[in-house]
C-alpha cells in the first residue's frame, strides 16, 4: 500500500464506527433507532462492521406510529431476523388507547409529533440510556448545531442552549439516572454521502427507494400516497403515476417525487443533480420556520 | 466522485460584519451546495425582517435565539462537495464570549479560514483568531483579505495586512500561512479567479482548498491505538477471537509488528488486524480496526497498544493548556474525570501557572482564577498515570477534557504541553 490517507466515505465510516464503539463503551442499555430509512439502516450496517465478528450488542427500537407503508415492516422484520437481534417496538397506536396522547385533528393531521411521547415512554420503560439515530446535521438547520452525544435531561428534553463542548473525539457520555442521550453516528454525512456509501457497500434498502408505479394525490408539491388513512379535498384526485420516496415517514405525510431511478446508482445521480432538500417533502418540515428545532426541545428523533 | 478524494475541515471564525456569512455563502452557493427550498425559506424571511435582498447570515443562523438576534451563538456545521473534496465547515461565532465555541470548531480542524476586512487591517479579533489557530496547532491558516472591492483593489491595501499580520504572528506556532485577497460580496477569488486583481498570482480560496497538502496532518509516524472495546464474540466459529477494537490514533501498525501495551508493560507481536472486509496488512490513522496479539494478554478500555520502541510517555503530572468552557468558574483544588483517549481517570488542577490575555498575548500570573473563556496553562496531578504525548505532536494522544463530578458536564479542554 502506497498512501496513508483514507478518502472521505473511508474516514466518515471510521468516524461512525469509533463512535458506536464509544457508545457501547460509555452506556448500560443503548439501542438504534431504526425507522426503516436509509439513515438507520446505514448505522446499522455499520453498527455491524464495528462489532464484527461479534453481533450487533444492542436492540433495535422502532416507533411504530399504525401508519406505516407496509413495505418498512416486512423490511425491519427480514432484516431483525437476519442479524439475530432484539426488537423493541414502541406503538403510537398504544398510546392513544392507553389515553397518553390525543390524534390530531383537521386536514392535515398526523401522528408526527405524537411519535415523541411514544419514544420517550418506550426509552423509559425499557431504561434505555442511550438512543443511536441516523440523524445528520446537513438535514436541517436546528440539526446543524446537534452534538454526536447529545444529552436529554430527564423529561427527554434537548436544550440547545446549554449543550456540552465536544472537542476532538472525547465523547462525554456522563448521565444521571433517568436521563438519556441521542448518539448521531453519522452526523457529518450528507444525503450523497448516504447513497454513495449504500451503492459502495451494497447495502439492501426498501423497495420504496426505487421508482415504481404508485396511486397517489398531488398535494403540497409532492406526491402522498394513496392509502386508507387518505380523506381526499375537493378537486384531489387519485393518479397513477411511477414515483419513489427520498425518505421514509408517515405514509400520510411522505411525498414522492416522478423518478424513472431504478437502482441505487441511479438514485445517487438523481439526487446529486436535485434543487431540492429532501427534508422538502415532508409536511412536518413545513409547519413553522422552527418546526424542526421545536420538536426537537421536546424529544423528538 | 474519485475514489481517492479526501475530506478536509476547516474552522471559519468572525463577527457579523467582516462578511463570514457571506463567503460562506458565497462557497455553498457556488459549489451549488444550497437548495431551493432553503433559499426560497431565507428569501421570505429576509422579506419578513425588512432586509433588502437575500440575507444570507440567515443560512447560517439554526437556532431561534440565533435567528431573533442576528448573531451566531454554537458551532454550526455545513457542509459541501467539490469534484475534488468534500468539505466540512466548522462555522463559529468570533466574538471573545465564545471563544469556547471557536476553540471546538477548532479542535478536528485541518485548516483556519481568518476574516480580515481589508479597511480596517488586523484588530483584535484577527490576532484571538490566530492565537486559538495557533493554540488548537491548526496545520493550515488561510488569511482572507476580504472587502477588496471597498479598497479599489488596491496591492498595496493587501500588503499593508499581511505586513501586520506577519508582525504579531511570529510569537505563534503556525506552521503553514497563506494569504488570499477576495470579495465574498462580489466573488472575486472565491471560487472564481478575480479579473480585479492581475496582481495577485496565487489560487483563489476554493483551489487552495481543493489542493492543498493535508494527507500530512495526522501524526503517521508514533504508532499509537487507544483500546476502546473488546471483542469477544459469542459464537462458535470465533469461539477464541479476542479483539481490541479502536481506532489508530497516530502512526501506522503492522502485522507482525512488536507491540507493547502501556501502562502494563506487557510486550507481545500483532497477529491481526481484522476488519469486517477482512484482513488488512497495515492500519493507520484514522482507520477503526480490531488487532488481536499473538499472547493472551489482559488488555481492557483506556489502555493503549503502542511499538515497542516508540512508546508515548506515562505520567500522573501534567501540563496543559486548558480553556474553561463551562459557566461556574474552576474550583481550586477540586476533583474533576479526566477523559483522554479512552482512558478516563480522577484528576485535580493542582496549579494555575498563568493566565493568557487571548488580545495581547500577554501572560499574567496574579490574576489565575478561571472562569468561561479564560485560556490558563495549569499543572494537573492524575489517580493514575496517562500514556500522553505532547499536543504539538499528536492531536489526538495530546488532548483532555476535564467533566466536573457533580453536573457531569464538560468543563475545561486542555492540550498537553
Amino acid at each position: 500500500m502506497s498512501k496513508y490517507y483514507l478518502n472521505y466515505l473511508d474516514e466518515l465510516e471510521s468516524e461512525a464506527i469509533f463512535v458506536l464503539r464509544e457508545v457501547w463503551a460509555q452506556f448500560q442499555n443503548p439501542v438504534i433507532l431504526f425507522s426503516g430509512g436509509k439513515d438507520s439502516i446505514v448505522v446499522t450496517h455499520l453498527a455491524r462492521k464495528a462489532f464484527y465478528p461479534s453481533k450487533i450488542p444492542f436492540a433495535l427500537m422502532h416507533v411504530d406510529t399504525g401508519h406505516n407503508f407496509p413495505e418498512t415492516i416486512k423490511f425491519r422484520d427480514d432484516l431483525i431476523e437476519e442479524l439475530g437481534v432484539r426488537l423493541i417496538v414502541g406503538s403510537v397506536q398504544e398510546s392513544i388507547d392507553q389515553g397518553r396522547v390525543a390524534e390530531e385533528k383537521g386536514k392535515n393531521a398526523t401522528r408526527n409529533a405524537l411519535q415523541i411521547t411514544t419514544l420517550l415512554d418506550a426509552i423509559e420503560s425499557n431504561k434505555v440510556d442511550c438512543a443511536i439515530g441516523g440523524g445528520r446535521r446537513d438535514e436541517e438547520k436546528a440539526r446543524a448545531k446537534e452534538r454526536f452525544f447529545s444529552h436529554r435531561d430527564d423529561f427527554g428534553q434537548w436544550d440547545p442552549k446549554n449543550q456540552r463542548p465536544e472537542l476532538w473525539n472525547l465523547f462525554n457520555g456522563k448521565h444521571f439516572e433517568g436521563e438519556h442521550f441521542r448518539v448521531f453516528p453519522i452526523s457529518n454525512w450528507t444525503e450523497m454521502d448516504v447513497w454513495n456509501y449504500i451503492n459502495r457497500e451494497n447495502i439492501e434498502i426498501p423497495s420504496l427507494y426505487f421508482a415504481h408505479e404508485r396511486e397517489v394525490v398531488w398535494r403540497s408539491n409532492s406526491w402522498i400516497p394513496n392509502s386508507e388513512f387518505l380523506k381526499l379535498d375537493e378537486g384531489e384526485e387519485v393518479v397513477t403515476k411511477k414515483i419513489r420516496f427520498r425518505t421514509l415517514g408517515d405514509i400520510t405525510i411522505t411525498g414522492g417525487i416522478e423518478s424513472d431511478a431504478d437502482t441505487v446508482e441511479k438514485i445517487a445521480q438523481e439526487v446529486s443533480a436535485m434543487r431540492q432538500t429532501e427534508r422538502g417533502n415532508r409536511s412536518d418540515d413545513k409547519r413553522s420556520e422552527t418546526a424542526m428545532e421545536d420538536r426537537k426541545k421536546q424529544g423528538y428523533f | 466522485m474519485l475514489d481517492n478524494n479526501q475530506l478536509l475541515r476547516f474552522t471559519t471564525a468572525g463577527s457579523v460584519d467582516d462578511g463570514k456569512s457571506t463567503l460562506i455563502g458565497r462557497l455553498l452557493y457556488d459549489s451549488k451546495s444550497i437548495f431551493e427550498d432553503q433559499l426560497e425559506a431565507i428569501e421570505s424571511t429576509s422579506k419578513k425582517k425588512g432586509h433588502e435582498g437575500v440575507d444570507l447570515a440567515l443560512f447560517t443562523d439554526g437556532l431561534r435565539d440565533e435567528r431573533e438576534q442576528g448573531i451566531t451563538i454554537d458551532v454550526a456545521y455545513r457542509y459541501f462537495t467539490t469534484p475534488k473534496r468534500k468539505f466540512i465547515i466548522a462555522d463559529t461565532p468570533g466574538h471573545i464570549q465564545y471563544t469556547r465555541n471557536m476553540v471546538t470548531g477548532a479542535s478536528t480542524a485541518n485548516a483556519a479560514i481568518i476574516l480580515v476586512d481589508a479597511r480596517h487591517g488586523v484588530i483584535e479579533q484577527t490576532k484571538r483568531h490566530a492565537f486559538i489557530a495557533s493554540l488548537l496547532q491548526i496545520p493550515h491558516v488561510i488569511v482572507c483579505i476580504n472587502k477588496m472591492d471597498l479598497v479599489d483593489f488596491s496591492e498595496e491595501a493587501y500588503n499593508k495586512v499581511i505586513g501586520q499580520f506577519e508582525e504579531f504572528s511570529s510569537k505563534l506556532l503556525v506552521k503553514d500561512v497563506r494569504f488570499i485577497p477576495i470579495s465574498a460580496l462580489l466573488g472575486d477569488n472565491v471560487v472564481n479567479r478575480s479579473e480585479n486583481m492581475d496582481w495577485y498570482q496565487g489560487a483563489p480560496l476554493l483551489h487552495t482548498l481543493e489542493t492543498m497538502h493535508i494527507s500530512s496532518d495526522i501524526n503517521k509516524v508514533d504508532a499509537r491505538f487507544p483500546v476502546q472495546t473488546v471483542l469477544r464474540p459469542q459464537s462458535e466459529e470465533f469461539r477464541d477471537y479476542r479483539g481490541y477494537a479502536g481506532r489508530v490514533a497516530s502512526g501506522v501498525l503492522r502485522k507482525g509488528d512488536e507491540v507493547t501495551v502501556m501502562p502494563s508493560g506487557f510486550v507481545s507481536k500483532i497477529k491481526s488486524i481484522d476488519s469486517f472486509s477482512g484482513e488488512v496488512e497495515e492500519a493507520f490513522a484514522p482507520m477503526s480496526v480490531s488487532i488481536t496479539l499473538e499472547d493472551d494478554i489482559d488488555i481492557s478500555r483506556g489502555d493503549m497498544i503502542v511499538r515497542s520502541n516508540n512508546k508515548p510517555e506515562a505520567q500522573q503530572d501534567i501540563e496543559v493548556m486548558l480553556c474553561w468552557l463551562n459557566n461556574s468558574p474552576a474550583k481550586p483544588r477540586a476533583k474533576y474525570t479526566i477523559k483522554h483517549t479512552s482512558n478516563e481517570q480522577k484528576a485535580m488542577i493542582n496549579e494555575v501557572l498563568y493566565k493568557i490575555d487571548i488580545n495581547t498575548l500577554n501572560r499574567s500570573t496574579e490574576d489565575t482564577e478561571m472562569s468561561m473563556n479564560d485560556i490558563c496553562k495549569v499543572r494537573i496531578r492524575t489517580t493514575k498515570p496517562l500514556m500522553i504525548d505532547p499536543y504539538r505532536e499528536n492531536r489526538t494522544t495530546g488532548s483532555i477534557i476535564l467533566v466536573d463530578d457533580a453536573t457531569n458536564e464538560t468543563v475545561a479542554a486542555g492540550m498537553v504541553v
